[in-house]
């Protein structure tokens, strides 16, 4: 009995512990924007002298609104492209009989264990090519897939079963009808899981769009974070306040999903 | 007269319905539907693939084997023919063998820590523990986090005057400038690249956890089996497939690392080339360099290490893997 009591609590000191790790610097980072300049390096709250100050300041002097713009559009843009064009992809793959399917198929898979900076210097010298060097062009079209994400819906399209499609094809519904109509209405929890990844991944990039938008006012969040980390490091406060710009929204989209999220995972079948 | 032609007609019309061939079998210009739609399904992404992928990967194929800048007056296909040279000089290149030398080290200390403490995490999460859900959106939340905002909140942690050096002090420990220090940069860009991406994989081992049949713990438990006994037997085993994922995915993530060694050297992989990576080096000598043919057989030199790798991980653990 007293063994049981000792492992449970080992179980749940762990489980605390790394709990604060996962939290903590979110915690200090938070607080740390919140505090004047002068009290950075304290490590005593006065929670009297806490304000939103730094926000207000980044967001009036320093182009943070219009960089929050920038990333809001090109991550909805390139997410929305990301979830119609990969789970369309997904479902001819997993159902479609046509030809090329085979080869497509091995392409894919075959394309996926190339690394993406192959294709950094092409790519830009390409995007140069066609104007579309600090524009919201180079920042979206490239990225309107994956074949990650190809893959997984794939997966799931797979695992879903068929007859509900065959029933509805017998009632004279074309392919493009059953994908829109029954097919998506079922894909949520793997909808779900896409939207996160794809979102998530792209609000948070930083290579790429640090290639593209060469102009500040082209900037996204985390391309204009490490400008102004650049500029004022020592102004811990403010770059902190910038942090938790870039790092709030994505936060509360995953609060907002996360229920479907791990389910999506499971029926993405990501484990093969 | 009217009744019998009106009977008629509708006998035709059901006939010529019912003799239809199902939507799919239909022929549109002598084209199978089926194939059509196939095409049509795939056709945005096959576009995508074609322009922004396999066409920039013939083109740095090509400028692997040329001498090549941004910067020249001629296109690309100008530019002079320099044969295997680029290939030959990344080998005799001290920066290039620093760069694989930091990513393989990197890559080796995260890879087996981040799985390790992913699986415990999972098991947490997966258990009876109270307040499950808080403790799963706590583990994941760094993995949503930018890389660049992991890095700046880990800057100010671990700078000379920062949480971190105070925490040590509490223990009689000696501070250190982390980040600057030779020592310990890539160390603590290792620790920031397992803190920040824990997550993903705790969810995948977690989805794998809960595939696992109850029956298989059921019959584990009536031969007797212990806790440590059925997590050994029939967790671990059942979690092959899961694992073998992880691996991949996490492997080939370490060796394309680059954000954090970028913004916490601020493009240079300081300090002495310690946080210089494979792919930060690509960036430089392609980007700020603009050795562009050079900086493309550098991405393909990368692409087959990677390729190496995931090969012989799949001779070792995925035998009946299909990836």
């Amino acid at each position: 009995m007293k063994k049981i009591k000792i492992t449970t609590i080992l179980f749940y000191g762990f489980a605390i512990f790394y709990a604060l790790i996962a939290l903590g610097p979110f915690v200090w980072s938070a607080i740390t924007s919140l505090k004047p300049t002068n009290e950075v390096n304290q490590f005593a709250v006065d929670f009297s002298t806490l304000s939103f100050k730094n926000y207000i300041f980044l967001w009036n002097k320093f182009p943070f609104a219009k960089w929050t713009m920038n990333s809001i559009l090109v991550a909805s843009i390139v997410t929305c492209g990301n979830l119609l064009f990969n789970s369309m992809a997904g479902y001819a793959l997993a159902r479609i009989n046509f030809p090329g399917k085979k080869a497509i198929l091995m392409a894919i898979l075959g394309l996926m264990m190339i690394p993406g900076q192959v294709v950094m210097v092409p790519t830009f010298i390409l995007l140069t090519k066609l104007g579309w060097i600090n524009s919201y062009k180079g920042l979206t079209i490239p990225f309107l897939f994956s074949l990650f994400g190809i893959f997984l819906m794939r997966q799931f399209f797979l695992s879903i079963p068929k007859s509900i499609e065959e029933a509805a094809t017998i009632d004279g519904l074309s392919r493009f009808g059953i994908f829109f109509r029954i097919v998506l209405p079922m894909a949520k929890p793997a909808f779900t899981t896409q939207f996160i990844l794809m979102f998530n991944g792209n609000w948070n990039s930083f290579l790429w769009p640090s290639l593209i938008a060469r102009k500040e006012t082209m900037y996204t969040l985390p391309v204009g974070l490490n400008s102004f980390y650049g500029q004022y490091f020592q102004f811990w406060d403010q770059v902190l306040a910038g942090v938790m710009i870039l790092s709030i929204p994505a936060i509360i989209i995953f609060l907002f999903f996360q229920k479907n999220f791990i389910q999506g995972i499971s029926t993405s079948g990501m484990k093969e | 007269m009217f009744p019998v032609l009106y009977k008629e007609v509708k006998k035709m019309a059901t006939n010529l319905i019912k003799s239809k061939t199902p939507p799919n079998k239909r022929k549109i210009f002598f084209v199978k539907r089926e194939t059509l739609d196939g095409w049509l399904f795939v056709l945005p992404v096959v576009i995508l693939t074609l322009v922004f992928l396999i066409g920039p990967i013939l083109v740095a194929f090509m400028l692997s084997f040329k001498e090549y800048s941004f910067l020249d007056a001629g296109t690309m296909f100008d530019a002079k023919w320099v044969g295997l040279s680029n290939y030959t000089d990344i080998f005799k290149d001290k920066i290039f063998r620093k760069a694989l030398l930091n990513t393989s080290i990197y890559s080796l200390g995260v890879v087996p820590i981040q799985l390790t403490l992913a699986l415990s995490l999972a098991l947490v999460v997966n258990s009876k523990i109270k307040g499950k859900s808080f403790f799963r959106t706590a583990y994941y939340i760094p993995t949503q986090t930018s890389t660049v905002a992991v890095a700046v909140m880990f800057l100010f942690i671990f700078k000379s005057d920062g949480l971190l050096n105070k925490f040590l002090g509490i223990f009689g420990l000696p501070a250190y400038s982390w980040l600057n220090d030779v020592r310990f940069a890539l160390p603590s860009i290792m620790t920031m690249a397992i803190w920040s991406s824990i997550g993903l994989y705790m969810v995948i081992f977690l989805a794998g956890l809960q595939e696992i049949p109850d029956s298989l713990y059921e019959a584990a438990n009536i031969d007797g089996a212990n806790k440590w006994q059925s997590f050994w037997f029939v967790t671990f085993p059942m979690l092959k497939e899961t694992f073998f994922f992880n691996l991949v995915v996490s492997m080939i993530g370490t060796f394309q690392v680059f954000d954090q060694a970028y913004i916490v050297s601020n493009g240079n992989g300081g300090p002495l080339n310690s946080t210089m990576t494979m792919v930060l080096y690509l960036y430089r000598t392609g980007f700020r360099e603009f050795k562009m043919g050079y900086a493309s057989a550098i991405a393909f030199v990368l692409a087959i290490i990677i390729f190496i790798l995931t090969l012989v991980q799949k001779k070792l653990f995925g035998e009946e893997n299909q990836m």
